[in-house]
């Protein structure tokens, strides 16, 4: 498969007042051509941050360091105009809230014409007619009556699904879905997942999927990358991390996931709170949490580093997990 | 759009109504009365006088009558000035003081808001520090002060511009007035539109549009603008109030012939047609402001359309 994202000891940090955060350390990882990866953590793992360095989105005192390649391209670093060639036409995201992530004074059909208009140089009259097509294509009834609407005018479900529109229409080599089921009922997200699919694969878009929610990575999802406190500490195939967990805050999540199927009397979330940032604890940043840490985890960081069956975790713990009554 | 517009055009009235009201009454509290001169006039003459003007009948048939004859778009006499009627004198004054004030409200909104956008898009960068400096004086030194500055400064020290009066409509004139209205007008709406226009600037929406690549001046001509200018435009009414009231005083410094003198010494006077008349046509005039501005913001923002 070819490659669309290679992204190489990426970083990101935060200036604060007279201190530094660092939000994402040495993250590494590739994307090939219309693959899902899952990127999944707690609030703070610093998954959004990372995507949001690669489309140049940071907050002003944020600084993202290391390497984004997009084929012979390095995102990470680029002047904003030139970023502006990329962005929308090649890599393009969606937001988590489409309450507010849309203009509330334009019209829908002018906030996507205006993607062709810019990266595919169509006249507005064409720009407004694909424009149309798209919100056809992604589930929208009556869509030349919504693209004179104004966002208001749409629910929740209905905007997320102009935001993909609107991402999609240049048909991009990736997409960024930084929690795009969130904001929604439970009864839209499964459409809206179904839609990411099909429209992905017709595409050939490569997908990544960031969300804390491990119910939307089962179904859609080909690999995941599991974060913590601002570092991958397991990737592998989906199936592989669902039936086999190698990391034990993977373990943890899974754990904490209602499942249909099972009659749990209650959930076992992971104990504790995600770690500050500001205040990493020593050795590896999971140990007050973890059900299995030892005096090593203690001391020394576990790297992300290959398992015998090839597979990445950052851990040093080799037993087996059993994990609270329901493993 | 035009039922909200003919929404607002009626909810004008009771308005406009009770504003006639308060003015009305308001001004007979004030002790003293219009005759009430260094000597005091003969009972008879003052009779006569009080009688002439319906000043003898009780308060609330006055008002009727007063109110009865506006309807008919009669401000009544002038009680001072005897010769001439209220609408006489404000024909003579207003369109002068209208057009200064008007002049000074365009400029000062168009000076304000590039000032004010200016300032959001190089947020603690050096021109935004010199123009928060800028818009601070304009805020704080109050317009006579500011005036007699101007004066001194640009009129006497340097001579650049006439100090003050009005040679039949020659523009030198006209700057250092204008300036000193625009000032402080333009500083309220470049602070507005600053922190209006940083905050627009940290949306979700604008972070979509510069997730599309549309580059910097798209993204505020298209995306920034029309939004950060809502809560400017609402402020724009008493703005041009603020502006209107303070050509008053304007007018006087620069020694101008707008109504702001008439106005100044009837109220002194207790000329009581030509203070009410003054000030209900000001208030029409704000009014007719306040609803274009409504008009303007219903355009701004689609959802106010509705509702």
């Amino acid at each position: 498969m070819k490659q669309v994202l290679h992204v190489e000891d990426m970083s990101v940090t935060f200036a604060l007042h007279n201190s530094e955060v660092h939000a994402v350390r040495e993250m590494n990882f590739s994307l090939a051509q219309g693959e899902t990866l899952a990127v999944v953590g707690e609030s703070g793992s610093g998954k959004s941050q990372a995507f949001l360095a690669i489309m140049g989105l940071l907050a002003k005192n944020g600084r993202a360091g290391g390497r984004a390649m997009m084929e012979d391209i390095n995102l990470i670093g680029m002047e904003p105009n030139q970023l502006d060639k990329h962005r929308g036409k090649d890599i393009a995201m969606i937001f988590q809230d489409p309450m507010t992530s849309l203009n509330p004074t334009l019209k829908i059909k002018t906030q996507l014409g205006e993607v062709l208009v810019k990266h595919r140089g169509f006249e507005r009259d064409k720009a407004v007619q694909a424009a149309t097509e798209m919100l056809e294509r992604v589930g929208i009834p009556e869509p030349a009556k919504r693209a004179n609407a104004y966002p208001h005018e749409l629910s929740g479900g209905m905007r997320q699904r102009v935001m993909i529109a609107m991402a999609l229409l240049c048909q991009p080599k990736i997409l960024i879905a930084d929690e795009p089921t969130t904001a929604l009922d439970v009864t839209v997200q499964a459409q809206m997942l179904d839609l990411f699919k099909s429209l992905t694969e017709d595409f050939g878009t490569a997908l990544v999927l960031i969300t804390h929610d491990l119910g939307v990575v089962a179904g859609v999802a080909d690999r995941m990358m599991v974060m913590y406190g601002g570092r991958a500490v397991e990737k592998g195939t989906t199936d592989d991390l669902f039936y086999d967990p190698h990391h034990p805050y993977t373990l943890g999540l899974l754990h904490s996931t209602p499942h249909i199927a099972k009659r749990a009397e209650r959930l076992d979330p992971i104990q504790g709170l995600p770690p500050s940032l500001e205040n990493l604890p020593k050795g590896c940043s999971f140990n007050p949490r973890c059900a299995f840490a030892f005096d090593r985890c203690l001391v020394e960081r576990p790297p992300l580093a290959p398992t015998e069956n090839g597979r990445e975790k950052a851990c040093h713990y080799e037993g087996p997990m059993a994990y609270g009554k329901v493993a | 759009m035009v039922g909200y517009v003919t929404r607002r055009v009626l909810s004008a009235i009771p308005i406009a109504l009770i504003a006639v009201t308060a003015c009305f009454f308001i001004l007979r509290l004030a002790p003293g009365g219009p005759f009430d001169g260094e000597r005091a006039l003969p009972p008879t003459t003052l009779a006569n006088l009080r009688a002439h003007y319906n000043l003898d009948l009780p308060l609330i048939q006055q008002y009727f009558i007063y109110v009865g004859r506006l309807l008919q778009g009669d401000f009544g006499p002038s009680m001072v000035y005897n010769d001439f009627t209220v609408a006489q004198m404000l024909w003579i004054g207003l369109p002068f003081t209208l057009m200064l004030g008007f002049s000074a409200f365009i400029i000062g909104t168009i000076v304000g808001l590039v000032a004010g956008a200016l300032s959001a898009v190089n947020q603690n960068k050096w021109p935004d520090y010199v123009l928060v400096f800028l818009v601070m004086i304009g805020l704080v030194v109050p317009n006579f002060l500011m005036a007699a500055i101007m004066q001194l400064v640009f009129g006497v020290y340097l001579d650049w511009f006439p100090a003050g009066g009005w040679q039949n409509g020659s523009l030198a004139h006209l700057v250092l007035p204008i300036t000193v209205l625009v000032l402080p007008h333009a500083g309220r709406t470049a602070r507005l539109m600053r922190g209006s226009m940083i905050e627009v600037l940290g949306t979700n929406y604008v972070r979509t549009a510069k997730s599309k690549g549309l580059g910097q001046r798209l993204i505020l001509a298209r995306h920034a603008i029309k939004p950060a200018l809502l809560p400017v435009v609402s402020y724009l009414g008493p703005g041009l109030s603020y502006l209107l009231t303070g050509s008053l005083v304007v007018e006087q410094v620069f020694a101008l012939p707008g109504i702001g003198k008439y106005f100044i010494s009837a109220a002194l006077n207790r000329d009581y047609g030509l203070v009410l008349g003054t000030t209900i046509l000001y208030m029409f005039i704000i009014l007719a402001v306040n609803l274009l501005v409504d008009v303007i913001y219903a355009w701004l923002d689609p959802k106010v359309r509705y509702s």
